[in-house]
């Protein structure tokens, strides 16, 4: 399965402030309820951008001129809680195509990775500069270079971090294992053969 | 050189190392349950992939079952067709499926135990993050997404890098009233919710030495609410001794060998760790949330945190946030909150232990009247047992909804939810926003028994002295 290799992202970018924002926030558990994940996109961040009753409220996301933004800006141990892959599958079904954090969740990180979403972290201040650009210049795009680790928006630039196992698959497009992980399957026959739980 | 459990598993399991520097890692025993894994079916159809290795993977249904409707089609649609949708899946590619049918069914981290398929030694993984619940007998179980169920559908392995390991030691005995939940909820206060990233949990030292199987599960379950994917404790008698006679423990001659080799993936004496964090078990009182994550709890004699307390800028927002949700006072005591609604159930205390625990307190006594209290056993058997001691028609007796097994109100993805900003007394494992099902609903996390002294009182209160604990234990 040939893969795209993702260098980079380029696109506007809209600030979803907070720190911990966990996945029941991303994806509420109610919207679970189903047998694919499409659709998923339209109810992302849905208690925090409609009221109790069910009618919009201000929410960055939803704002005229973010709207089409493909680049999330957020806080620390972003996507913690769940292991429901519905949460990046929601993000990326609403139009994103990357994430700037100080930090992820770990097993968010690793889902959104699996789906071609490249996730970058970067010291809080330096998010701020970022935000502080999209905030004045939302019809902006922003760069995020996989390979030379940097973000860069305007004339400036600030240094992004990511795991190097993440930053290879991505920038040569094996950021789904599964084709790999067949080409496996006769070695994993060898291990299974030493295992003795495994016998059927 | 001396190894750490975590190490000698994951050596074991090693397959080879992909091309980004990831391993290739066998995952002996996979578990699935309704929500996280149709889309891995479809995937794998779409793909024209089979399960390679059907016969170690193991359904149930937990998270969108009623509890108080046993027959289908069940009035929510949507769960029916899950319902159907897992049914069809496993029958399909001869997966072994706990349907309510089977007297078998329940949530997943309480079956596998139950069935003896959570072995030492193993590697284990489902959809769900808090798989973390089975390294309580050794065993490395990861909560995965998706396309991972999709990954160890269609290859038996995953794609992941090694995880440190920090060894958390609690010593001593733990006060009369603390229980495997304070516990864990003390930890998480003390590293935050994402303090555990990066790691893998080795719990250890002579409280855990002490602690039942069902104990040890309560700790680990939670060990994602702290941040780490896995935490695990090192296999012993108390292991060997639960796990003997059940459907899929090794049974004869093989038992003997089993236990061998489980006894030989336990942590060396002298293995090395990445870090280390010790607790004193009298340092540890009942503990409940106050905020919007894990990590935000206190002791129940303490007092609401302020803003102004805060220590860093981070804090202080948190702070602000959480309290602004839970519609709490800033520096009042948390005993005395007025709660709408107890919860007992779910993967981190829906057990046995758990009920039995309760009962024995709540006997003669009656939920506080205009709060609805549900107990919700984790799985079938469970409830099967409490049935036959009669704890049933105790929690009953004293006001709480006796319910058929699954999640419940621990997600609210069934029909169990909280109303508008009802305040749960739950003895669930995450307060988040919204989480009960009320987009403004609210959580108080605690132990089972401090639960049921908040449903008898009808408010956040302290166990010892409703029930006077000490004195009890003392009997």
């Amino acid at each position: 399965m040939a893969l795209e290799k993702i260098t980079s992202v380029t696109g506007r970018a809209v600030n979803v402030p907070g720190n911990d924002i966990d996945t029941d926030r991303i994806i509420p558990a109610r919207f679970m309820k189903c047998v694919t994940f499409d659709g998923l996109g339209e109810f992302v961040f849905f208690d925090v951008r409609h009221d109790p009753q069910g009618n919009k409220i201000d929410h960055p996301i939803d704002r005229p001129e973010h709207k089409g933004a493909t680049i999330l800006l957020s806080g620390a141990n972003f996507g913690c809680g769940s292991s429901r892959e519905h949460a990046p599958q929601a993000i990326s079904k609403a139009g994103f195509k990357a994430i700037i954090a100080e930090n992820f969740a770990e097993i968010f990180f690793g889902n959104s990775t699996t789906l071609g979403m490249p996730c970058v972290t970067a010291a809080r201040e330096d998010i701020a500069k970022i935000a502080a650009f999209v905030a004045a210049n939302p019809d902006k795009d922003i760069t995020i270079d996989l390979e030379k680790l940097e973000v860069r928006f305007g004339d400036a630039s600030v240094k992004i971090a990511q795991r190097d196992t993440a930053r290879d698959a991505l920038i040569n497009g094996r950021w789904d294992a599964i084709g790999e992980l067949i080409d496996g399957l006769p070695a994993v026959k060898e291990t299974a053969a030493k295992l003795p739980y495994m016998a059927a | 050189m001396a190894k750490s459990l975590f190490q000698k598993v994951w050596d074991a399991h090693t397959v080879r190392k992909l091309a980004n520097g990831q391993t290739q890692l066998l995952i002996g025993t996979h578990l699935i349950h309704e929500v996280t894994s149709p889309q891995a079916f479809g995937m794998l159809r779409d793909l024209g992939l089979k399960v390679a290795y059907p016969h170690r993977t193991f359904a149930t249904v937990d998270h969108i079952i009623p509890t108080n409707e046993l027959v289908e089609p069940y009035a929510d649609p949507l769960a029916q067709a899950m319902m159907d949708e897992i049914r069809k899946n496993c029958a399909e590619f001869g997966i072994t499926f706990f349907d309510r049918a089977s007297g078998k069914q329940g949530v997943v981290h309480i079956v596998g135990p139950e069935q003896g398929i959570t072995q030492p030694g193993t590697t284990i993984a489902c959809g769900d993050s808090h798989t973390s619940t089975h390294g309580a007998f050794g065993a490395i179980a990861f909560g995965i997404g998706t396309s991972q169920v999709r990954d160890v559908l269609a290859t038996q392995t995953m794609a992941l890098g090694a995880l440190k390991v920090r060894r958390i030691e609690v010593n001593g005995k733990l006060r009369p009233g603390v229980y495997a939940k304070d516990v864990i909820l003390h930890i998480i206060r003390l590293t935050g919710v994402n303090g555990g990233t990066g790691y893998a949990y080795e719990y250890a030292g002579t409280t855990f030495e002490n602690f039942t199987m069902e104990e040890r599960m309560t700790v680990c379950n939670m060990s994602i609410e702290g941040g780490a994917r896995v935490g695990y404790v090192n296999p012993d008698e108390t292991t060997f001794a639960y796990l003997k006679g059940r459907p899929y423990s090794p049974k004869g001659a093989e038992w003997d060998a089993a236990v061998e080799r489980w006894k030989s993936f336990a942590s060396d004496e002298g293995a090395t760790y990445d870090d280390v964090m010790i607790i004193d078990a009298a340092d540890i009182a009942p503990t409940v949330t106050w905020g919007i994550n894990p990590g935000q709890g206190i002791s129940i004699v303490e007092n609401i945190p302020s803003p102004e307390t805060a220590k860093t800028d981070d804090e202080k927002a948190g702070i602000i946030e959480a309290l602004e949700y839970m519609k709490l006072p800033a520096g009042a005591p948390i005993k005395g909150t007025k709660i709408n609604v107890a919860f007992l159930g779910s993967c981190t205390n829906g057990r046995l232990s758990d009920f039995r625990e309760v009962a024995k307190y709540v006997k003669g006594r009656k939920v506080a009247p205009g709060v609805k209290a549900i107990a919700v056993p984790g799985s079938q058997i469970v409830a099967l047992q409490c049935e036959k001691e009669g704890i049933d028609k105790v929690l009953a007796e004293a006001g709480f909804e006796w319910r058929a097994a699954g999640c419940s109100m621990c997600l609210a993805m069934n029909p169990d939810k909280l109303v508008g900003d009802q305040l749960c007394a739950s003895s669930s494992n995450r307060n988040f926003k919204g989480r009960q099902g009320s987009i403004t609903g609210r959580t108080v996390l605690m132990s089972p028994v401090m639960v049921a002294a908040a449903a008898v009182t009808g408010e956040v209160s302290d166990a010892r002295e409703v029930f006077e604990v000490g004195e009890l234990v003392e009997a």
